[in-house]
């Protein structure tokens, strides 16, 4: 039997085992075989073998994610000394989904193995995942989908392009369902390219479909709004995606994927407590946002510049929904309808957090 | 949700924990915070340094939109 690829697995604290959110802040560990979804990519492919898995905290690595990469490149180095003659072919990390902690880890991860040991890797993304826009031109991405429900699906085409990876086969974002990379290969055609574009633009012209040849990119840029000239008469609005509800939460806005957002009072309060407020994001230990609230909605200090003039005025409600794998189509939504209420509000500048 | 803000004629200051993730979106006034669990705070100091930390980051966001840009910004 020919030997089998020597696979390294990356996951974070919840796909590793080592628990949720409380252990986010996790620094990163070096494990022998597999672990979780590992064990399901090993069982797949027979010609792979997941020989370690390493897994750190989405917190640690979103926080110091070039020192949380330079550990783990120090930690594969360590593992693997040359001269025990193991030599590692393929890094695979993830799925991460929708997730952006976890996205951004597999993304800087992936650029710097091949980049600094030489081993090919790949990760698998939600095409929308913020990673996707910083990392797809140097690392290879298998097209995933945006929850769990995908992982079987997605371990098969990590196996299927991991292998024509270490192969060195070209990798075709259609045929393989990997995300494009911006890479221009040469080809033969059977018709020119002016017969492809007659082609198409009949096809156009008649209604029917057709594919461009070379998609443009799109960049959704906004021009930024003029400064506040007096932000001492100006009316500030705070905004958060952050989760902050007023304690019970009354609109039951969901911990993940949520569908609405809350408009709450301020009026009358000074500060957020304990017991007025609560955070009901998923995608983060809530511990210190749940003990103070103003951690994450800053109205304590929103009050003190109130008082002390340097704004004009604390917009008296506030809004908030939970950005978790929230959809860059429905969080679009989100800000028009939000940003409407604000305008004709006469609010002026708006200060966003964000977890 | 940040650009739909600014796009309405608001500045929108986000402050935020993933820098790299504001940017690749496209917000325009970034002002990078604590730590994901918690933004505008740190339970590892006293309660005055907290708020000192607070008032800090909110001050800064209230330069970025009284700040004209051309283009994004990070006010770090």
């Amino acid at each position: 039997m020919p030997q089998k690829i020597r696979v390294i697995h990356y996951l974070n604290q919840f796909f590793g085992g080592l628990g949720g959110e409380e252990e986010a802040g996790a620094e990163p560990s070096w494990f022998d075989g597999p672990r979780g979804p590992g064990a399901l990519l090993d069982e797949l492919t027979p010609e792979l073998e997941v020989v370690a898995t390493i897994v750190a905290g989405d917190n640690y690595m979103a926080e110091h994610l070039t020192e949380g990469t330079e550990r783990i490149l120090a930690l594969i180095e360590q593992h693997t000394p040359a001269d025990r003659g193991v030599e590692l072919e393929l890094l695979l990390a993830g799925p991460a989904f929708n997730a952006g902690r976890y996205g951004m880890a597999c993304g800087a991860l992936c650029q710097a193995v091949q980049s600094r040991l030489g081993i090919r890797a790949l990760t698998a993304l939600y095409p929308e995942n913020p990673a996707v826009a910083n990392y797809r031109r140097e690392v290879a991405m298998l097209r995933a989908g945006d929850d769990v429900m995908g992982m079987r699906e997605a371990l098969e085409g990590m196996a299927r392009v991991g292998l024509k990876l270490v192969r060195g086969e070209p990798i075709l974002p259609v045929e393989d369902g990997t995300i494009p990379r911006g890479i221009r290969q040469n080809y033969f055609s059977v018709s020119t390219g002016a017969e492809r574009a007659i082609d198409m633009l009949m096809r156009k012209l008649s209604g029917a479909d057709f594919e461009t040849e070379y998609a443009m990119p799109v960049f959704d840029r906004v021009t930024p709004a003029p400064a506040i000239e007096d932000m001492g008469s100006a009316t500030v609005a705070l905004v958060t995606s952050g989760g902050i509800v007023p304690r019970g939460n009354p609109d039951r806005i969901e911990a993940a994927s949520a569908s609405r957002f809350g408009e709450y009072p301020l009026e009358g309060l000074d500060r957020l407590t304990a017991e007025t407020h609560q955070s009901v994001h998923g995608g983060y230990d809530p511990t210190y946002a749940n003990a103070d609230p103003n951690r994450v909605l800053p109205l304590d200090v929103m009050r003190d510049l109130e008082r002390e003039g340097r704004i004009g005025r604390l917009h008296p409600l506030y809004y908030a929904t939970v950005g978790n794998a929230t959809s860059v189509r429905r969080a679009r939504r989100f800000g028009e309808e939000i940003a409407a209420l604000l305008v004709n509000e006469g609010v002026q500048a708006v200060i966003f957090t964000s977890t | 949700m940040v650009k739909e803000l600014e796009r309405a004629g608001m500045p929108t200051a986000h402050i935020c924990s993933i820098v790299p993730i504001s940017k690749t979106v496209g917000a325009n006034r970034i002002v990078p915070s604590v730590a994901i669990p918690h933004p505008l705070g740190d339970p590892a100091k006293t309660a005055e340094e907290e708020s000192a930390i607070r008032r800090a980051l909110v001050e800064k966001a209230l330069i970025a939109l009284e700040t004209d840009i051309a283009e994004q910004r990070v006010f770090d």
